[in-house]
């Protein structure tokens, strides 16, 4: 019962939170404000059981997305400007209607859906039983998390490697071109006067 | 019969699904309705991380604990499948974010703005002087590299 109420707490303090970046305009709270979501969501994980996700959530999610996240507002201007009023009005009224719509045919679909931790809801009677028997006699380790990730599911952990491969790529792509231009400008200052990239 | 559950109990049975659906839906509205592109980013995650949450309550079981074998017959535990799901789907998110961030400061550095109307509107103008002064600097350093392998050929006859 404790656990039901701090749940149903905590998830209406990441409504707020939202609530709260949606209303800021200064970047750099917004930033933060999404680190603190993470944070409460690696909270609500260990309250629902996920302790591994919670901590891989309070690492990576809070820790280094917000790390990213500062060190691009580094370089980018640290405010939302305020756009003119017509172009707010026709966005936010094409996003509260796309939303409106799109939210609530999940609401209806929602109540459909088995109650929160019932014990016979088809996701928990499929494969998850065959694990958790299974994994500590066969494999000897008695995190099942553990596993299932590198074991049964070996070949999702080696396609989210090459996924993160990928990304660190094209991320070194992306701003590599920006030290290209500058080593160029380097060769021949007269010709490039401010044409860097990361100049002003 | 449905009208014979208190409506208290349906809410606190569906209550994550609900506020799921409404942490996603925030970060839809957001990517969709501001101009900010690193408030967009954020918006992004929010949806993203909501969808965490949606799959972690499917594997709640009640009365379960973390999916750790304890030695104890009688334990319950927790549905352990979504959470392997979600591990990586968590660091797939970050891989995200990072090309995001990388790609809207490539956008600052084009454009000198990080607002999307700002932006459309300097892609509509005839003008795009910086872009336009980079690609013809990018297609000089092409004629560079083609006129410095000429005269390395040259060097080797």
């Amino acid at each position: 019962m404790t656990g039901l109420m701090v749940n149903i707490c905590l998830l209406a303090l990441l409504v707020v939170i939202v609530v709260m970046v949606m209303r800021t305009h200064r970047l750099f709270a917004v930033v933060v404000l999404s680190g603190a979501y993470s944070l409460i969501c690696a909270v609500i994980f260990v309250n629902l059981d996920a302790v591994d996700v919670a901590f891989t959530e309070a690492a990576v999610g809070a820790g280094i997305s917000t790390v990213l996240f500062l060190a691009a507002m580094a370089v980018l201007p640290g405010t939302e400007k305020q756009p003119p009023r017509a172009h707010t009005l026709t966005s936010n009224l094409a996003g509260l209607v796309i939303v409106v719509i799109v939210g609530g045919v999940l609401m209806l679909a929602a109540f459909d859906l088995p109650a929160v931790g019932d014990p016979n809801a088809p996701a928990q009677v499929h494969v998850a039983p065959r694990y958790l028997v299974e994994s500590d006699e066969v494999l000897h380790i008695p995190n099942v998390v553990t596993t299932v990730l590198a074991s049964y599911r070996g070949f999702d952990t080696l396609g989210e490697t090459i996924v993160v491969f990928t990304a660190g790529l094209g991320v070194f792509l992306l701003l590599c071109g920006a030290t290209r231009t500058a080593r160029r400008r380097m060769a021949r200052p007269e010709q490039d006067q401010g044409s860097g990239p990361y100049e002003g | 019969m449905m009208n014979e559950v208190p409506l208290a109990v349906i809410l606190a049975e569906n209550w994550n699904y609900l506020v799921v659906i409404t942490l996603m839906m925030s970060g839809l509205f957001i990517v969709i309705s501001r101009f900010n592109l690193v408030k967009k980013l954020v918006g992004l995650s929010i949806f993203q991380t909501s969808v965490f949450l949606f799959y972690i309550s499917v594997g709640k079981v009640a009365g379960g604990t973390a999916p750790i074998i304890t030695g104890d017959p009688d334990t319950l535990y927790s549905n352990p499948l979504p959470h392997v799901l979600i591990l990586t789907a968590i660091v797939v998110g970050v891989a995200t974010t990072a090309l995001g961030l990388a790609l809207v400061l490539r956008i600052h550095a084009a454009f000198g703005s990080i607002e999307e109307d700002e932006v459309l509107a300097m892609k509509a103008e005839d003008g795009l002087p910086r872009v336009r002064r980079i690609l013809e600097q990018q297609g000089d350093r092409l004629g560079d590299r083609q006129g410095q392998a000429v005269v390395e050929g040259e060097a080797e006859k």
